[in-house]
């Protein structure tokens, strides 16, 4: 074992095994953690990672294996104990109630709780924490009127009121602009420096050298490698993760822009709560062009792929697709436009999870032949259809008709993306693509796109990953607060600045 | 030891078909402790029902007479309630398509053709359930009004309107002031088959087989099946939530529209008091006792009728209250909401403890 390994471990977790209908998500999984020590966990998707985090926040229950905290075999049987223990988790999707206040929801569910808490005592204490880990928020504001990244901090500010020791962040920066990252940082930074710990789970190689002291890898429920992060480079560890070389360059064709496929002309729309999200925005999107879109979520890319898609009215402006008007035009008429989407919400909205993959490879097929005659469906062709889609497209499923919810996060969205270019004409919307997918997956989904784009499809790309925007996309947009902040051929846009443009610094210098 | 609960990958068609039956059977045993209670002994009171429902040619033919309804409402509650569109108004839909079908027999029938006046009487009939049940389905699509609400409370709606039009201006004057309508033209009698037992048994049977090829073979079907699992992802498929679920629920009612229709000119032959024995209600058991599929829902019905029956049975021979079979529909409900556990999960028993879990698995 590494030399590196603390002399007393703070958690140490001895053989952990959990498995679910078909799948073994961890096979005894040794872990330490030592006192003051930022541990990454990195892996694929469906590497254990996430399981064996919830194991020690008490959310699910190890078939086997034993957990020590202070070196004293504790028993974890629910979230309360494991925060009894000092432990914290801070999940990827936030658990907050969004209609209360951040005070109100760091003592929401706290044991020992009096029948009436002392408000103003919490907003004291609260204010505190957040002045002394520098994790600015307002204890009165309500959760609903926050930022994805200051609803994180809430989360980190609920734990540390707790009192947590040691500190889970689960994919913690999936949600950040770089900047915000940044100041994520700095808070862990402090922790450790009190003698806190913490474990972040990642598939990102830039975040385990920059936050941790120390890497363990997972692949397929078993460690793979522990190692102390300074002496490891991201190429070592993404050939561990992954288990073979990773190219992270995608090969594609020169640029070659044809006609316009997709137009907007000062596009207003409104929210979900009815504040303006779209703010006269106008773009192009070319046939054989990836035109990128870059911003921090929030800042209108899921209103502006509702209102190509049909599924959002649009409040003014207008919108072609090739050089028809769409403009408030119903979903159904957009589809038979040849436009597909890819939903930035893929378990609600792209596919349905307790259908089968069969099913959901059908949806948009299922109008046509070959698989319907017309009011009739035709379940062979489905099944035969499906059968093509799963081995083309590489989706591990144990057959056509398991239910979808049972697939890992890749394989759902390699399903919706096998059904939405099975059928795009012309245009391409992908909202997130490969958001929280593993680098096999995400290989496979930027392929894709560079396959639609070199086809001569228009391909409309939502990211908040830079890296991707840069290297898969021709032409990058960066969308703030529902406006274009500005429009640059990819070969010429400096990362740097482009994150500066998504957290609206030019604006605010401009204005000011 | 421990138990564990383990999510199905994909849903057993065993423990589909064990757990309604397996619910069946502990409603039996629940219902056997109550009739203890009573100083009754269950085991002849299960006999005397079962011959009350089965045990002649005319218990059962009187069986099916009560499960022709049950059927055709449990087919449109099933149906509505695979969109979650929670129609508990299967008896307003009912009755009111029975008052339809009693206005057609009997101020047209002095007019129309013969041939002609029961097909009207039954179209009719129809579409005052489909129209019924059409309110609730606007209100939710256009205004977001819960449906629950709207179908519960529409049915005294159609209850009470049914009493005031034969209690008054439709009351039969020739009726010695008994509370009807006069008799149906013998034109607007649905044909009977076998005792009391009418062709509503053949339109439920053929209704049955018919929503279930729509539902598991047609586009439309398809589409209801994605927008019952995901109203969102039915939006973005291009499917339109709102017109598919009206449509829907108009055929819904319209089926439980048909049980009203039936119920009229096949057994009453007149509009008059207890129209429905609450099958309306009875319907909902029936549906998810049948796990909303229609092939299952004929069958359900049967065996919901025959705890009627026996039940009525058990009232005239052993003096025990009629209400002991509605009891135990009751009853069944309750062992089937806990049985969905068992459709949907898988149990697994394991050690408890670490140690102990490695001796286990070594012997499993």
């Amino acid at each position: 074992m590494d030399a590196s390994e603390p002399k007393v471990p703070l958690v140490e977790m001895r053989g952990i095994r959990k498995s679910f209908p078909g799948v073994t998500a961890c096979d005894g999984v040794d872990l330490r953690l030592g006192r003051g020590e930022v541990l990454a966990l990195l892996g694929e998707n469906g590497a254990g990672k996430s399981t064996l985090m919830n194991v020690l926040a008490g959310l699910y229950r190890p078939d086997e294996g034993e957990i020590r905290i202070g070196g004293k075999p504790v028993e974890i049987r629910s979230p309360r104990d494991s925060a009894a223990h000092g432990v914290g988790m801070v999940h990827q999707n936030f658990m907050l109630v969004d209609t209360m206040t951040v005070a109100e929801n760091v003592v929401l569910g706290m044991a020992g709780l009096p029948l009436v808490p002392d408000m103003a005592e919490v907003k004291r204490s609260v204010l505190e924490l957040a002045e002394k880990y520098g994790l600015r928020v307002d204890p009165d504001a309500y959760v609903w009127q926050l930022s994805v990244g200051e609803q994180q901090r809430v989360e980190i500010l609920k734990q540390l009121y707790r009192k947590a020791e040691i500190l889970v962040l689960d994919e913690p920066t999936a949600v950040l602009t770089p900047q915000e990252s940044e100041e994520l940082n700095v808070v862990v930074q402090r922790m450790k420096a009190e003698g806190k710990s913490a474990v972040f789970i990642t598939h990102k190689m830039e975040e385990v050298m920059t936050f941790s002291d120390r890497v363990m890898v997972l692949r397929k429920g078993k460690v793979v490698v522990e190692k102390v992060t300074s002496e490891t480079s991201p190429r070592d560890l993404a050939k561990l993760m992954v288990g073979r070389e990773v190219l992270f360059r995608v090969e594609k064709k020169s640029f070659e822009p044809g006609a316009v496929i997709l137009e907007l002309k000062d596009v207003r729309a409104l929210d979900d709560r009815g504040l303006p999200a779209l703010r006269d925005l106008s773009l192009k999107v070319r046939a054989g062009e990836i035109l990128g879109i870059a911003g921090v979520a929030g800042n209108g890319q899921r209103e502006l792929s509702e209102v190509i898609t049909g599924l959002r009215p649009v409040s003014s402006g207008g919108i072609s697709i090739n050089c028809v008007e769409t403009t408030n035009k119903t979903p159904l008429e957009i589809i038979r436009s040849g436009v597909s989407h890819i939903p930035q919400d893929r378990i609600a909205v792209g596919a349905v999870g307790d259908m089968s993959v069969a099913s959901n490879l059908a949806m948009k097929g299922y109008r046509d032949a070959p698989i319907s005659r017309g009011v009739l469906l035709l379940p062979r062709r489905i099944l035969d259809l499906a059968r093509r889609m799963i081995e083309s497209f590489r989706i591990a499923t144990p057959s056509p008709e398991t239910r979808v919810k049972f697939l890992s996060g890749g394989n759902i969205q390699k399903t919706i993306l096998a059904r939405e270019i099975e059928s795009c004409r012309s245009l391409l919307v992908a909202v997130y693509p490969s958001r929280g997918l593993d680098i096999g997956a995400t290989e496979a989904v930027r392929k894709e796109l560079v396959a639609q784009r070199d086809a001569g499809m228009a391909v409309l790309l939502v990211s908040e990953d830079i890296e991707e925007l840069l290297s898969v996309a021709d032409t990058v947009l960066v969308l703030y607060e529902g406006r274009a902040m500005g429009t640059f051929p990819s070969a010429e846009a400096d990362p740097e600045e482009l994150g500066l443009l998504m957290a609206g610094v030019e604006r605010k210098e401009t204005v000011s | 030891m421990s138990i564990l609960f383990e999510k199905r990958k994909n849903i057993s068609r065993t423990a589909q078909v064990l757990v309604p039956a397996a619910s069946f059977v502990v409603s039996l045993i629940l219902t056997g402790i109550l009739l203890l209670a009573f100083g009754a002994d269950p085991f002849a009171t299960y006999r005397a029902m079962f011959r009350g429902a089965f045990g002649s040619g005319r218990a059962f033919t009187e069986t099916l007479v009560k499960a022709i309804p049950l059927m055709l409402t449990g087919l449109g509650v099933a149906l509505a309630f695979r969109l979650r569109f929670w129609n508990i108004g299967a008896e307003g839909q009912l009755t009111l398509a029975g008052v339809a079908a009693t206005g057609v027999a009997i101020f047209w029938g002095r007019w129309m053709p013969s041939f002609l006046l029961l097909p009207t009487v039954i179209l009719v009939g129809c579409l005052a359930g489909a129209a019924w049940a059409g309110i609730p389905a606007l209100l939710r699509t256009r205004l977001k009004v819960d449906e629950t609400l709207v179908t519960l409370m529409l049915n005294y709606v159609a209850i009470l309107f049914s009493e005031y039009l034969y209690y008054g201006p439709w009351r039969d004057p020739k009726g010695y002031g008994f509370p009807g309508t006069e008799p149906f033209p013998e034109a607007a009698w649905m044909p009977r088959i076998a005792g009391r037992a009418h062709l509503g048994l053949v339109f439920a049977l053929f209704l049955a087989l018919a929503l279930w090829f729509v539902l598991n073979r047609t586009r439309w079907g398809f589409e209801l099946k994605i927008l019952g699992a995901s109203p969102q992802a039915a939006r973005y498929q291009g499917i339109s939530v709102e017109r598919n679920i009206v449509l829907a629920i108009l055929v819904s009612g319209a089926l439980c529209g048909l049980a009203g229709v039936g119920e009229v000119t096949g057994i009453s032959r007149r509009l008059q008091q207890g129209l429905s024995l609450g099958y309306g209600y009875t319907a909902i058991i029936v549906a998810w006792m049948g796990q909303l599929n229609p092939l299952a829902v004929p069958f359900v019905a049967v065996l919901m009728a025959a705890l009627l029956v026996g039940g009525d049975q058990v009232q005239m021979m052993m003096g025990l209250p009629a209400s002991m079979g509605i009891l135990m529909q009751g009853m069944i409900l309750f062992p089937l909401l806990a049985g969905s556990l068992f459709t949907e999960y898988r149990i697994k028993r394991t050690a408890r403890h670490p140690a102990a879990g490695a001796a286990a698995e070594g012997a499993e």
